[in-house]
């Protein structure tokens, strides 16, 4: 392992990035599922992560997000080291780091307000929660960052009440309520009517609004390249291409990914 | 469309209501058929005699199934505790041996739902394969220590122990009654109002989703299994100081029981949400079954079939209101009454 031994959340100079990843790889035993990864992301930008299932995508959030560590490499969040041996959900929770999943960011037969605050109770002394205070918070979240208004929906209502776009827009409110630095959208729009993609979209320009950093993550491009800053392309654990949104039209982002699944890459460029 | 909350929404909120109402059912069906047990509060005393041990392992086992997990070792952990404190009363001559007898009954259920959860948790064995095989290492290893003999323990009613656990509060309140309950008022709060309850919630609900937010799942899932182990050494040292004997096979019938008694209470078997308070009453219910069917003079070879039956109406009831369908039904008995007045909402019915 290439783990430098210095200590923990040494400081870099501020570049200006919401993170860093230098060199990032990931093994699964011989597998390699991320290979030399450099990812930055801007503090207020929003980069599409594009590429075909098994690219990597998945794999390079989890390891972002500290639900399992990279094999080697170096993780930079706002411009401080993280210590990648300890590194786990609850410090990337700290550092401001969130992730909405496609289809497990929330707890479907519980309340709104438990998922909220799963993770991170607001609680009496001995771990108990104080609830009263959990609904207050939840339904102004709900108000004024999220703008669910007079729909039915109250903090007390199950999840199986909400449509996938409410859904995925809790679970953006609530990434935004704690003060996410960096918010992870991973296929938020997969299996979604076109007026819900619609809602989730209105969400992610929220987040640009907010002064926030965001990952998007989708198949569909149409999507990405309307909210994104940048693009992100990545194929078998690698980045193949970083374009600004000025230097590559829709159509011409299409015809890349296009060229690229039929496994003619070697002769496209952008 | 605004939601209207009808009366039925508000009597589905709350919790554990439809399991008492099947409970004070039952005692009116037994009040109008054997009235002269059921009117004495002498029957009432007994249930709260009888009930209590297994009542506690139902109370541990609806977290474990909240959790989306099952234990089905609790039954041998009864008869190991019960061994424990009776080999201690008996072989340990010191006033305090009934007090370390309860303390190492304890420390030894702790011992069974520990590696229950090590095996569950960290190596991945599903819960209901590795606490089957509990289930059987743990009766054997009972029966081989005790080599498969009862133990007579007669004189622990002259001690503080029996007193504390199972004596008469007033001289009319069994202990264990109150021990139950206290329990069940502690295991509400810790499942509905605790961090730890609010993990097993989630974790019955979408393990992945308690993972990503941060939940230490593995964790939760070993405490969760040692709780339980610790839940029903109490049940069988309860059960073991009230009848004043261990045998070897003790605890043996307590497993389709306390089963029954979570599934009334409306706890669902896919996990994710589970109710203490139903646990309870169901409890009562399937305790007060036997007793009652003997007293209205059937046959007791009723029993099982009314118990099943019961069963099935508490869970249907439980499914209804858990969907918010019971509002939709009563308003179609509602149709079938008055026919005339329902003539358009019948049209828009039959639209389904």
């Amino acid at each position: 392992m290439k783990n430098p031994k210095k200590k923990k959340t040494e400081t870099r100079p501020p570049e200006g990035y919401a993170l860093e990843m230098i060199g990032i790889e990931k093994y699964f035993g011989s597998v390699c599922a991320l290979e030399d990864v450099n990812l930055r992301v801007g503090r207020n930008e929003i980069v599409g992560l594009i590429g075909d299932n098994g690219a990597g995508k998945s794999t390079l959030v989890k390891v972002l997000t500290g639900v399992f560590p990279p094999t080697s490499g170096e993780l930079y969040i706002a411009g401080r080291k993280v210590d990648l041996r300890s590194y786990n959900v609850k410090q990337a929770h700290a550092l401001g780091i969130e992730t909405v999943y496609q289809d497990k960011s929330l707890g479907e037969k519980q309340p709104l307000w438990r998922n909220f605050f799963i993770g991170r109770e607001i609680c009496y002394p001995l771990g108990f929660i104080n609830v009263k205070k959990e609904k207050e918070i939840a339904a102004e979240i709900m108000v004024h960052t999220i703008g669910f208004r007079g729909v039915g929906i109250t903090v007390d209502s199950n999840v199986t009440k909400l449509s996938g776009g409410e859904r995925q827009g809790v679970a953006i409110g609530r990434a935004m309520h704690f003060e996410a630095e960096l918010i992870i959208l991973d296929e938020p729009t997969v299996a979604l009517s076109l007026k819900e993609v619609r809602k989730v979209l209105d969400f992610v320009h929220k987040i640009k609004d907010a002064g926030k950093a965001c990952i998007y993550i989708s198949h569909n491009l149409a999507d990405v390249y309307e909210i994104s800053d940048r693009f992100v392309v990545m194929d078998r654990g690698k980045i193949v291409a970083d374009k600004p949104k000025r230097a590559i039209s829709l159509k011409a982002l299409d015809d890349f990914m296009l060229e690229y699944a039929h496994g003619r890459k070697d002769e496209v460029a952008i | 469309m605004k939601p209207r909350r009808s009366i039925w929404t508000f009597l589905g909120s709350i919790e554990g209501l439809p399991v008492v109402g099947v409970l004070l059912l039952l005692y009116a069906a037994f009040l109008i058929t054997a009235p002269t047990v059921f009117s004495r509060p002498l029957i009432y005393m007994s249930f709260l005699q009888t009930v209590p041990p297994w009542l506690i392992l139902a109370l541990g086992l609806t977290l474990v199934i909240t959790a989306g997990e099952i234990d089905l070792s609790f039954p041998a952990v009864v008869a190991l505790s019960g061994f424990v404190f009776a080999w201690m009363f008996k072989n340990v001559h010191s006033p305090w041996a009934p007090w370390l007898g309860v303390v190492l009954a304890l420390a030894a259920g702790a011992l069974v739902g520990f590696t229950n959860g090590l095996l569950i948790a960290r190596i991945g064995v599903p819960s209901i394969m590795a606490t089957l095989a509990a289930q059987f290492f743990w009766y054997g290893i009972t029966i081989l220590i005790a080599n498969g003999l009862q133990l007579d323990i007669g004189a622990v009613e002259k001690t503080a122990v029996h007193e504390v656990f199972t004596g008469r509060i007033a001289g009319i309140l069994p202990a264990q009654a109150v021990w139950a309950g206290g329990l069940a008022v502690v295991l509400w709060f810790i499942l509905n109002r605790h961090t730890f309850g609010e993990a097993i919630m989630f974790i019955g609900d979408n393990a992945n989703v308690a993972r990503v937010m941060g939940i230490n799942v593995e964790r939760t899932k070993i405490l969760l299994f040692t709780l339980m182990g610790v839940i029903s050494a109490f049940g069988g040292l309860l059960l073991t100081i009230e009848i004043n004997v261990f045998f070897p096979n003790q605890g043996q019938g307590f497993m389709l029981w306390t089963m029954a008694a979570v599934f009334i209470g409306g706890t669902l078997i896919s996990g994710g949400k589970g109710s203490v308070v139903g646990s309870f009453f169901g409890a009562y219910i399937i305790g007060s079954l036997q007793a009652g069917v003997v007293a209205t003079g059937v046959t007791s070879y009723w029993v099982q079939s009314i118990m099943g039956l019961i069963i099935i109406v508490a869970v249907v009831i439980n499914v209804l209101m858990g969907e918010g369908r019971l509002g939709a039904a009563s308003a179609r008995i509602r149709h079938w009454i008055l026919p005339a007045r329902a003539k358009g909402a019948a049209r828009d019915g039959m639209e389904r």
